[in-house]
């Protein structure tokens, strides 16, 4: 029974009580789950308020103590937001991926790599009298292995952002070759005008849809063709650059077309389109009989699960641009290691500003770290 | 009963150092130590110098210490490390002879005004409440002064090992001293235990020089200090030997008879510095070890050889030694051992030195918890001048990361304390590409001139110096040239319009100063050691340019002060986990506290918003 300053009765309610570092924010936290109605709720308040100086929580501020606390890390919190923002199944298992700290897993093997490649710099500058010799092809390795992590992660991301923000699929071919016929298969409803003159679709449309748990707009752009036309023309070079764009292109090329398109990405898909107008085959679809588009369907999802499959866990732009700099040092003391001759205290002054832009990622490495490994790895000591 | 501002207990590098800091500073000053010959006294190999301790010596040059001048006289061969690389971590060492290195360092201390040496035990300090007052000599006379400097080296619970051997190291069959150790002890201060090895002595004359590879010194030698301009001491050489697998068979047939191997020390020893028996079991896929002989001086028959100490019994040493080339017919003058000794965690002592629990005593040296000539008497440096400021009621003066090594010695010690000898390497210092050898007195000298550490010799050589260079610099920076010009003349370089200086040009690959003697010839009056500074100056400026914004938070950070008395466990949203970190480590600045294994920016907020708050209400 909840009863205000006075003794008076306010709800017969109930009390969960979390003791300190139990609960989400690792404060003493007590929840009271009383009757909805407007009036009881504000009378609790009140008597929160008065009785007790309480006030209402801020956006964000649970969330903002837990991690002050200790109770979540940054990357945690972050996922937490998405996880709670996720709208498909993508999204959630991505978020709960990320909450379950799988970015320390990813980033424990970088920061292994990179106390080795410093130890061996610092081998070779701090302790040169020790005849321990060269290691230029070890530091490389060690720092190629982050390197190619680091390129990985960051290409893997776009994916990873894109489950978020959804993914882009154009449609291109041809002229006719009945990619807005394909596109409106899809959508279920008339989003393009569709004719059999060829040139139609002159501008860029847009179909929103899930596509196997993903996010995903089609994009339908004009038919590529050599045109006199200044519209068209304009509309070509249009879809031509949003199609390079895109995630994935789906090829149109009809059954009766000669010639082939190649595709210019080998995760492109390319289909025969109007397969009822012509021989049958694999990669055959067909708007007016149906023919192939759930194959089609299930190829999309397929492409688009590979791009987010990558082992890679990093989701946010934060992360992103720490990645970035942290490759650009690598890169830098890799091309100065592969000049042949190199100033070593550069080559350590890049990795330490990797290490340092990877920070947020790898955390800290200190001096003691690659001390340690100095000295468990070489006899050192006159 | 004699009046002196400061005493200084223990005539080793660290009580040299801090006695004639204390002086120059214009202190009343006593140097207290057992015996007078001590002063000066190379316990250890006979050199100074070399990577990060090499820079450590130009910083104690650069506020006028001795090390310098005196490494200089005594220098029989000067090798500057890592000299095909950059100057950043070019580490300048001498061999040094004993007896030279002892000649000048008395000197020194003889010639210093105010600095009065007295030849006694200290047998007590004298306490007011939690306050030094003095020291007590020899049981019967007492000495009084505003600072007390302790640089008593091993002598807390010193033991030798010698094999099976052991016996108290130091003052033998003088019980007095104990209580000074008692006193120490008395304090609860967190102690901690640590080791350190010593190889045996060879006689020169018994060793087969002939057999061996010889080192010869540079024949460009790049002196210790900044006042010296020429070579005193004639050179020698040193030379290279290897141990074998016999020589390891030796070592490991006889583990069980070393001290460290049979479990009578428990102490912890440096990685970096390893005992033969280590480094035969640790790295046993290794068949050799290099071994540098270095002879002691000109006039001894002792050689140092560098790479095999040992706390064997003496005649499993010799057996081990005689297997080596070179040293087959070798007589031993002196057995090598292991010295085990106590430590006071140096975390108990301010940035000044000051032990928090005790006012007007500090620290320097050994007791510390560190290894080595360099970091004792940078250590009695900035003890004795924070002894020196305390007595005259001046404020502590400080050394950070980012102005030198011995900033990043002083920081290291009192936030992270030690756990093995700490010694000075280049790549503690995240700065390092600014803290060079080469320009310590451009750091650091006109620190000291404001303090009031540097005497007129230097100060005025320094101001020559610098008045050559600035105008140097000036007239570089003056002359100019557009990318059009330089093209005409020869050289590559982007057309992007924009005009470069002769400072920038001597930076950049292709040019240099022969460039600048093509381009500009009327620039051809530059001194040579000043074009070899400004070379030197330039080779980073990119990266300096870069690291210059992380240098001024890092000094912002290190210029607040955390007050003792902060209680973490009361700030509002700090995890607990934090806050028993902070409460255990002690951070002395926030630059301290960001360093800490975990600490997170929005804790830092809190521990800064806590300070601001306890400022507020000091000053309402």
């Amino acid at each position: 029974m909840l009863r205000d300053g006075s003794g008076e009765r306010l709800d017969s309610a109930l009390v969960v009580a979390f003791a300190k570092g139990a609960s989400f924010t690792g404060e003493d936290v007590a929840e009271l789950m009383v009757h909805g109605s407007l009036a009881t709720v504000t009378a609790i308040e009140r008597c929160l308020a008065q009785d007790h100086g309480l006030r209402m929580a801020q956006p964000g501020e649970f969330t903002r103590r837990a991690l002050d606390n200790g109770m979540m890390d940054l990357t945690q919190v972050e996922a937490l937001s998405d996880l709670l923002e996720a709208e498909t199944e993508s999204q959630r298992r991505q978020a709960l991926r990320v909450l379950d700290g799988a970015i320390g897993k990813v980033v424990a093997g970088w920061r292994a790599h990179l106390v080795k490649a410093a130890a061996l710099v610092e081998t070779s500058i701090d302790f040169v009298e020790e005849d321990v010799g060269n290691f230029d092809a070890e530091i490389l390795a060690e720092l190629r292995a982050v390197a190619d992590g680091l390129t990985a992660e960051i290409a893997g991301q776009r994916a990873r952002e894109r489950v978020q923000t959804g993914f882009e699929v154009a449609l291109v071919g041809p002229v006719n070759a009945g990619k807005s016929s394909l596109l409106n298969a899809l959508a279920g409803r008339e989003a393009a005008i569709t004719s059999d003159i060829a040139g139609t679709t002159r501008d860029v449309l847009e179909v929103r849809m899930d596509v196997g748990g993903y996010a995903v707009t089609f994009l339908d752009t004009a038919g590529l063709r050599d045109t006199a036309e200044q519209v068209e023309a304009i509309g070509i070079a249009r879809g031509r650059a949003r199609a390079e764009q895109a995630d994935l292109r789906i090829i149109l090329q009809p059954a009766d077309y000669i010639g082939t398109v190649s595709p210019s990405d080998p995760q492109d898909i390319v289909v025969r389109s109007k397969s009822d107008l012509g021989p049958a085959s694999d990669d055959g679809i067909s708007v007016v009989t149906g023919a192939g588009l759930d194959w089609l369907m299930a190829e999309v999802t397929n492409r688009l699960s590979q791009m987010t499959a990558r082992d890679g866990v990093t989701v946010r732009a934060r992360h992103q641009t720490a990645m970035k700099d942290g490759l650009a040092a690598i890169s830098n003391a890799i091309d100065k290691i592969g000049s042949g001759s190199y100033i070593e205290e550069l080559v350590a002054a890049d990795i330490r500003i990797a290490i340092t832009a990877l920070d947020s990622l790898i955390g800290v490495v200190d001096v003691e770290d690659v001390l340690g490994d100095i000295f468990s790895s070489f006899c050192i000591g006159k | 009963m004699k009046q002196y501002d400061v005493i200084v207990v223990g005539g080793g590098h660290a009580g040299v150092e801090a006695a004639l800091a204390a002086g120059r500073m214009g202190c009343a000053t006593a140097l207290v130590t057992f015996r007078q010959d001590d002063l000066g006294v190379m316990s250890c190999n006979p050199a100074f110098g070399g990577l990060g301790k090499g820079h450590l010596v130009r910083e104690i040059d650069a506020l006028d210490g001795a090390m310098g001048q005196a490494a200089d006289f005594a220098a029989i061969q000067y090798r500057l490390l890592n000299r095909s690389k950059g100057p950043a971590v070019q580490g300048p060492r001498v061999q040094a002879d004993r007896a030279r290195y002892r000649t000048a360092i008395s000197d020194i201390v003889a010639q210093a005004s105010r600095v009065d040496v007295i030849e006694a035990e200290v047998t007590a300090l004298s306490l007011t409440g939690q306050t030094v007052t003095g020291v007590q000599l020899n049981g019967d006379t007492t000495l009084n002064a505003t600072s007390v400097v302790l640089t008593t080296g091993t002598f807390l619970g010193g033991k030798v090992f010698i094999g099976e051997q052991t016996f108290p190291a130091g003052r033998m069959g003088n019980s007095a001293s104990t209580i000074l150790a008692q006193q120490l002890r008395g304090l609860g201060l967190p102690m901690g235990r640590l080791k350190t090895g010593t190889p045996p002595r060879l006689r020169g004359s018994s060793i087969d020089w002939a057999a061996l590879e010889t080192q010869p010194g540079d024949s460009d030698p790049a002196y210790m200090s900044f006042l010296t301009s020429r070579t005193i001491a004639p050179q020698i050489a040193c030379a290279i030997t290897h141990t074998n697998p016999r020589t390891h068979d030796i070592v490991r047939e006889n583990l069980s008879r070393s001290a460290m191997y049979g479990g009578q020390i428990e102490g912890v020893g440096p990685r970096y510095c390893p005992s033969i028996e280590d480094k035969i079991t640790r790295f046993a896929d290794k068949t050799s070890h290099q071994i540098f002989l270095e002879p002691e001086g000109l006039d001894s028959d002792t050689v140092y050889p560098n790479g095999i100490s040992t706390s064997l019994p003496a005649e499993v040493q010799a057996e081990y030694v005689k297997s080596i080339q070179g040293l087959e017919q070798v007589e031993i003058l002196q057995p090598g051992y292991a010295i085990e000794y106590d430590y006071i965690d140096p975390r108990a002592l301010d940035l000044s030195l000051q032990l928090s629990a005790l006012e007007g005593l500090f620290m320097a040296g050994q007791i510390n918890g560190t290894t080595g000539y360099e970091e004792a008497g940078a250590q009695g440096l900035v003890a004795g001048l924070n002894a020196a400021c305390r007595a005259q009621g001046r404020a502590p003066l400080q050394f950070g990361r980012a102005d030198s090594y011995i900033g990043v010695m002083i920081d290291d010690l009192t936030a992270r304390g030690v756990s093995e000898p700490y010694r000075m390497f280049t790549s503690r210092a995240e700065y390092r590409l600014s803290l060079r050898a080469d320009n310590a007195d451009q750091r650091l000298t006109a620190l000291g001139v404001q303090w009031g550490c540097i005497g007129p010799e230097r100060q005025a050589a320094f101001e020559k110096k610098m008045n050559t260079l600035e105008s140097a610099r000036a007239e570089l920076r003056a002359r100019s040239f557009t990318p059009g010009q330089l093209r005409s003349a020869g050289y590559k370089i982007s057309e992007d319009g924009v005009r470069r200086s002769a400072l920038e040009l001597i930076g950049l690959s292709g040019f240099g100063f022969e460039a600048i003697d093509v381009l500009a010839p009327e620039l051809g009056e530059i001194p040579q050691d000043t074009r070899e500074q400004i070379s030197k100056e330039v080779v980073y400026s990119a990266y300096l340019q870069r690291q210059e914004s992380q240098i001024a938070a890092l000094r912002s950070d290190e210029a607040r002060a955390i007050q003792d008395d902060i209680v973490y466990s009361d700030i509002n949203g700090l995890s607990r986990e934090l806050a028993d970190k902070l409460t255990r480590a002690r951070p002395k600045t926030m630059a301290q506290a960001a360093r800490i294994d975990g600490m997170t920016p929005a804790a830092l907020v809190l521990i800064l918003a806590r300070l601001k708050d306890r400022d507020r209400r000091s000053t309402a």
